[in-house]
């Protein structure tokens, strides 16, 4: 049984001009122990999936349909407090900037030993010796000594560690971790994910990581979401979805990537840009930039389907007459 | 034939002591952050130098020299056979920065929001008191959003109502406005979507043919680097360590902190591979290691790194400052 199951999940904010759909219909589930990448451009609705699962969407966005299930029971509906309870004990959090995730008033001991004695019947003590064991776990050098340290007195890396142990320290079956990388040097991402990677995995957790860079999610996750304006693009194993992809927004994706290891003359471009929520185009949103568009796309909506080994909503992919593409 | 932009032994010290109180009472000395400490490069017509580092290694500070918002503790810049700070001083230095212009990173955040697109493109024409007539400038203002890809219509819009990519169009259509012959872009483009990026660097390719330019840009993200430069300079800790051409520097890095980014970064097309992670972090710069400031980081450190700063020497293929491939050690 999936870990976590979204099923039709639509997010609406409320406005005084009508009201704008952040996330249109997206389902996908997380096995346990599972690494699924959501990745996207800015505005696409990656971090609204990822506040919308652990319950923290701002007002006065809000669930207007469909389910979310964690371990097959329904969370999207819970209170306030009910939802503090799974929040930190069965969905852990990791957010983009360290410094703004962590109190500056408290050591990271506090933190830790309070998040650990909010979830878990430990005593100080005990609870204590567990904040020194995750911080040795993330890598921290001196951990006894470190844990009475300010979050100001460690670097951004450092930091990053320090969150990640307090997301692991009530043992969740889940961690959802928005670009947590993305406020790192190169060669700290690297030790980061790397981290975040060995330790999930040796504490059973399933990861949902959400960034907009194609190369950390080549090489970290097992599947991987494509977003584009609120809706799935493409969803498929990692190694698929980049060798081969099927929809034509996540070829041109991977075409404007600059490549290390080989010199171009001109990069592949998408024309124009993400649309705005206020004015989302009719039928596939992405068409206005497609360059295999044809009538069907400007008429109707795609809904996933199957495409290889990918699942992909595209009209390219609907099985049918051909002679109906390339007209644009 | 000499190069359009010459940096010699250029550095940048700022004073970041303790206010004057507290170092009379806590007897306190003063403390001094060396952010640019002597680098030196040559950017020939027409060609691109791209510097790349980690946050706090002072590229940003090189672009700011270079344009004249600061004014360097040592060294000198020479620009077409002329000492750039001298000429900033006298009257002659409107004219040479009109020749000198920047891009900068952030387009949320150097465009003014109150101002029609119409006057942010036109300012530096008005402030260089190169177009007076209103008619005359409003042409002018209309090519230069062609150029840049955009409609001369959209001069009567504000910069809220554009993408980020287009923004930042904006700016480079600005920073064109006074005909410059040297652009210094700083992180033109780590703002921006990758698809958007795209649109934004082949935009830059494409206006450097054209007209000629030479750029500096600076970058942290070496896929794009690759993308743009002739040259790529690379700096830790406020000094270059490693200076080659681009096909050089890719193919065959030769420093070891050159090769560790490199191998930092995500390899795209094998997935699943662990990338070889980095040990440990950039070292503070109030308080750089002795000797070589990347020897706490370096597998190939040894005595002499550790005592002895060494120098950016012509290797053959490129300038090295590392005494491991000095000495043949790697």
């Amino acid at each position: 049984m999936s870990l976590l199951q979204v099923k039709n999940l639509v997010v609406e904010f409320p406005s005084r001009r009508g009201t704008l759909r952040a996330l249109d219909d997206i389902s996908f589930d997380i096995a346990p122990g599972e690494i699924l990448g959501v990745v996207g451009e800015s505005g696409a609705g990656k971090s609204i999936t990822g506040a919308a699962i652990i319950g923290l969407l701002e007002p006065p966005g809000r669930i207007a349909s469909g389910q979310i299930m964690l371990e097959g029971e329904r969370i999207d509906q819970l209170g306030f407090e009910q939802m503090r309870h799974i929040r930190g004990k069965r969905i852990g959090a990791i957010f983009q900037d360290p410094l703004t995730s962590l109190n500056p008033l408290h050591t990271i001991g506090r933190q830790l030993v309070e998040t650990i004695r909010t979830h878990l019947p430990l005593s100080d003590k005990e609870a204590h010796e567990r904040a020194v064991s995750l911080l040795k776990d993330t890598g921290i050098p001196a951990p006894e000594q470190r844990i009475d340290h300010y979050p100001h007195q460690f670097s951004g890396g450092m930091r990053q560690r320090v969150v990640i142990a307090l997301a692991l320290a009530a043992e969740p079956k889940l961690i959802v971790a928005d670009e947590p990388t993305t406020a790192l040097d190169v060669s700290i991402q690297a030790q980061i994910i790397t981290l975040l990677k060995t330790i999930c995995r040796q504490h059973g957790a399933a990861v949902m990581l959400i960034t907009h860079d194609m190369g950390v999610i080549a090489e970290t996750c097992d599947r991987v979401a494509v977003l584009y304006a609120g809706r799935i693009a493409e969803i498929g194993p990692v190694h698929e979805v980049i060798n081969h992809p099927a929809h034509p927004y996540t070829a041109g994706l991977m075409a404007a990537i600059p490549d290390i290891t080989q010199d171009r003359e001109q990069l592949n471009q998408i024309d124009g840009a993400m649309p705005r929520l206020n004015a989302i185009p009719s039928g596939c949103a992405f068409h206005p930039r497609c360059p295999q568009a044809f009538a069907k796309c400007k008429s109707a909506r795609p809904d996933l389907m199957d495409a290889g080994m990918t699942r992909c909503a595209c009209w390219l992919q609907e099985p049918g007459p051909e002679t109906l593409r390339g007209t644009a | 034939m000499t190069a359009l932009v010459q940096a010699h032994d250029l550095a940048m010290t700022f004073d970041v002591s303790a206010p004057w109180l507290n170092r009379v009472l806590e007897r306190k000395p003063r403390t001094l952050l060396h952010a640019v400490d002597g680098v030196s490069f040559e950017i020939e017509k027409g060609q691109t130098l791209a510097l790349v580092g980690e946050s706090g290694c002072g590229k940003s500070t090189v672009a700011r020299l270079l344009v004249g918002l600061y004014e360097p503790s040592r060294g000198h810049l020479m620009f077409d056979g002329l000492d750039a700070h001298a000429v900033f001083k006298t009257a002659e230095g409107l004219k040479l920065r009109s020749r000198i212009q920047m891009i900068f990173q952030d387009p949320y955040a150097s465009l003014n929001p109150r101002w029609l697109v119409q006057d942010i493109v036109a300012e530096p024409l008005i402030e260089h008191e190169l177009i007076t007539d209103r008619a005359e400038l409003r042409g002018r203002v209309g090519a230069l959003l062609s150029a840049v890809g955009l409609s001369p219509f959209d001069s009567f819009k504000y910069p809220h109502q554009f993408s980020g990519g287009q923004r930042q169009r904006i700016s480079i259509a600005r920073a064109l406005a006074t005909n410059p012959e040297f652009l210094v872009c700083d992180e033109p483009t780590s703002a921006l979507d990758v698809s958007v990026q795209a649109q934004v660097l082949n935009i830059m390719k494409d206006l450097q043919r054209k007209l000629g330019l030479t750029y500096l840009f600076i970058s942290h993200n070496l896929a794009v680097v690759r993308h743009v430069s002739d040259q790529v300079g690379v700096m830790y800790l406020g000094r270059l360590v490693e200076l080659a051409d681009k096909q050089t520097l890719f193919a065959s890095p030769r420093h070891p902190y050159t090769r560790m980014l490199l191998d930092a970064i995500p390899k795209m097309h094998d997935t699943g591979r662990a990338r070889t992670p980095v040990l440990g972090e950039v070292p503070n710069p109030l308080d750089p290691p002795t000797g070589c400031a990347f020897n706490p980081r370096c597998p190939h450190a040894n005595g002499r790194c550790r005592s002895e700063r060494p120098q950016l020497l012509d290797q053959g293929h490129g300038r090295i400052a590392c005494h491991a491939v000095e000495e043949g050690r790697i």
